[in-house]
């Protein structure tokens, strides 16, 4: 009987520790995820009416809605555009930087550098590039004789650009979880291999680069969620323009909620989002924590 | 022949051996990262009429720091972010200290089930909900105030999960000592294991700190005044295309917005790279 009241009491205990954190994420994650879903099926109410239940009426508006398909599609060719670049450049960069290298130190902060930076602020540097008449891409094509592109103007280039942007921002994360992965690779391994006279193009696609996979899965994963989550150079690069050849989900979700004052079809978007989180959560939690690597 | 010829010759040896092709490879693509931002600084330092044409020996000058200065209430915003990232990671810390106590440590009935609830929000964040919880942060009266921007980052998911992860190596032992000396739960938790996750706390404060210093979208939506915006949507206003201050200007404001975190991973390199790896290990 005491111990049981001992164990009531440490249950008890225990509860109240987490009620803190419990509120907050009921009121900022759950509640809000909740009310996404419930408000996109739904009509604003206009004039003070209430809000009017219309089923799945949201859906088949963002279903006919072009726009959404263009940014729906922007975002896949985003995602394709900056994570498969981000990672190759990401291992090529940590084995550069374990390897011996003269001035290390140095490569390695110039590597990680545009990491620590906000987004925005890359976004102004690479304004400085991008612009037409004054950029630097522009001038360097000028003095080569070349005409100058409108790098963020022309429909056809403007995606590339952030693109390309996006990938200097993102390598040098992802390379400390390479740099990490090599070290903890046994020297043994290559001596091994050295006795056996292997070469190290072989060695690297034979030993190191399935043994990096689980770093592969992990960083992909992060890549994957940043795709979908990071929006800001929009704000300062293109504005989701031109005729929304870089709009991208969430900035969508923006422009929707805070410029067309569209609540509800925001939601609508936003639980597209939350779909596509939705799998690579269960990705992560079914494929990747299997492997015990990181825990 | 003396010592010192010899020693230059071979110096003369060593320098004149090509570096490899990969050492060329990879200084090549450092500078290519390096110099975005090399070129941010040199825009910032010298007059706006020298953005248009490069020269090398063009003068030095502090002035579109004083013109980024004097347009915008950058010490405003400084103090903004300033309080916004202390005010995130100390109630970071305290939320999640206390969760993941509970989560390690306490006989919590569908704990397993609670835990996965936790780490949802490591993908559902605060600037995926901008909808809802701009309405959420508007009814509780917190917006356009500092803590309407940090307090849907508070109970981390990713702060819990950690906290967690390094309570539970913590050797019973100390706690049972410490109970032996009377100890409570809360002197435990404050004597032995608070101190001993130190390296975690160290870890997951730089982590944090760089995280809230550069957020964007969700302060963007829930600030609209002077009063309450942190230096990122300060930038992101003061620089916006249309407003057409001159470029230099421009740089000069960026580079005050990261100095301090720049200046800081400069110094702390080690630490920092180290946060980061620990922290994204999950």
């Amino acid at each position: 009987m005491l111990i049981h009241n001992a164990d009531r009491r440490m249950q008890i205990y225990g509860a109240l520790l987490l009620l803190p954190a419990a509120v907050l994420l009921g009121t900022f994650a759950y509640l809000p995820t909740v009310s996404t879903l419930v408000n996109s099926l739904f009509l604003p109410g206009f004039r003070g009416s209430p809000p009017e239940f219309v089923g799945l009426e949201n859906y088949a508006l963002l279903i006919e809605d072009r726009t959404f398909w263009r940014v729906a599609r922007n975002n896949l060719v985003y995602a394709l555009g900056t994570i498969p670049t981000s990672i190759a450049l990401a291992l090529g960069m940590a084995l550069f930087v374990n390897a011996r290298l003269p001035g290390r130190g140095f490569v390695r902060m110039a590597y990680f550098t545009p990491t620590i930076l906000p987004m925005i602020a890359a976004a102004n540097i690479w304004m400085f590039f991008y612009a037409p008449q004054i950029g630097l891409f522009n001038k360097i094509l000028g003095t080569l004789g070349l005409s100058g592109v409108n790098w963020l103007g022309d429909p056809s280039v403007a995606l590339g650009s952030v693109i390309v942007m996006t990938i200097w921002k993102e390598a040098g994360f992802f390379m400390i979880f390479y740099l990490a992965a090599l070290q903890s690779i046994p020297p043994e391994l290559k001596e091994a291999s050295d006795l056996e006279g292997t070469g190290r193009w072989s060695f690297f696609w034979r030993v190191t680069f399935p043994l990096l996979m689980p770093t592969t899965l992990f960083v992909l994963i992060n890549a994957l969620i940043n795709a979908v989550r990071v929006v800001d150079h929009l704000f300062i690069l293109t504005k989701g323009g031109p005729n929304n050849a870089t709009n991208l989900l969430l900035y969508y979700v923006y422009e929707n909620a805070f410029s067309f004052f569209d609540r509800t079809y925001a939601a609508t978007i936003t639980v597209v989002i939350l779909l596509v989180l939705a799998v690579v959560a269960t990705v992560k939690f079914t494929i990747l924590d299997r492997r015990t690597h990181y825990q | 022949m003396s010592q010192t010829s010899l020693m230059s010759a071979a110096n003369r040896r060593f320098a004149l051996r090509l570096p490899s092709l990969e050492t060329t490879a990879a200084w090549l693509l450092a500078l290519i990262w390096i110099f975005p931002l090399l070129y941010a600084f040199w825009a910032a330092f010298h007059p706006a009429a020298y953005m248009v044409r490069f020269d090398l020996f063009a003068p030095v000058t502090l002035e579109n720091f004083a013109n980024a200065w004097a347009q915008a209430p950058f010490a405003r915003y400084y103090l903004n972010t300033f309080l916004l990232v202390t005010g995130v990671v100390l109630a970071q810390f305290v939320v999640c200290t206390l969760a993941g106590f509970a989560f390690a440590r306490f006989p919590i009935p569908g704990k397993e089930i609670l835990f996965m609830l936790v780490l949802i929000q490591l993908f559902v964040f605060p600037e995926v909900l901008i909808v809802e919880n701009y309405r959420i942060a508007s009814s509780l009266g917190l917006v356009d105030t500092i803590t309407g921007i940090g307090l849907p980052y508070v109970a981390s998911a990713f702060g819990i999960f950690l906290l967690r992860q390094t309570f539970k190596t913590i050797p019973r032992e100390l706690e049972d000592a410490a109970r032996i000396e009377g100890c409570g739960w809360m002197a435990i938790l404050l004597k032995v294991y608070v101190p001993l996750a130190k390296p975690t706390y160290l870890a997951y404060g730089l982590v944090s700190v760089s995280h809230h210093w550069n957020n964007f979208l969700w302060p963007l939506v829930v600030t609209n005044s002077v009063e309450s915006r942190p230096l990122t949507v300060g930038l992101g206003i003061f620089s916006a295309p249309e407003t057409g201050v001159n470029w230099a200007t421009v740089s000069a404001a960026t580079l005050l917005s990261i100095a301090p975190l720049l200046v800081a991973f400069l110094l702390f390199q080690r630490q920092f790279v180290q946060s980061f790896l620990r922290a994204g290990i999950r």
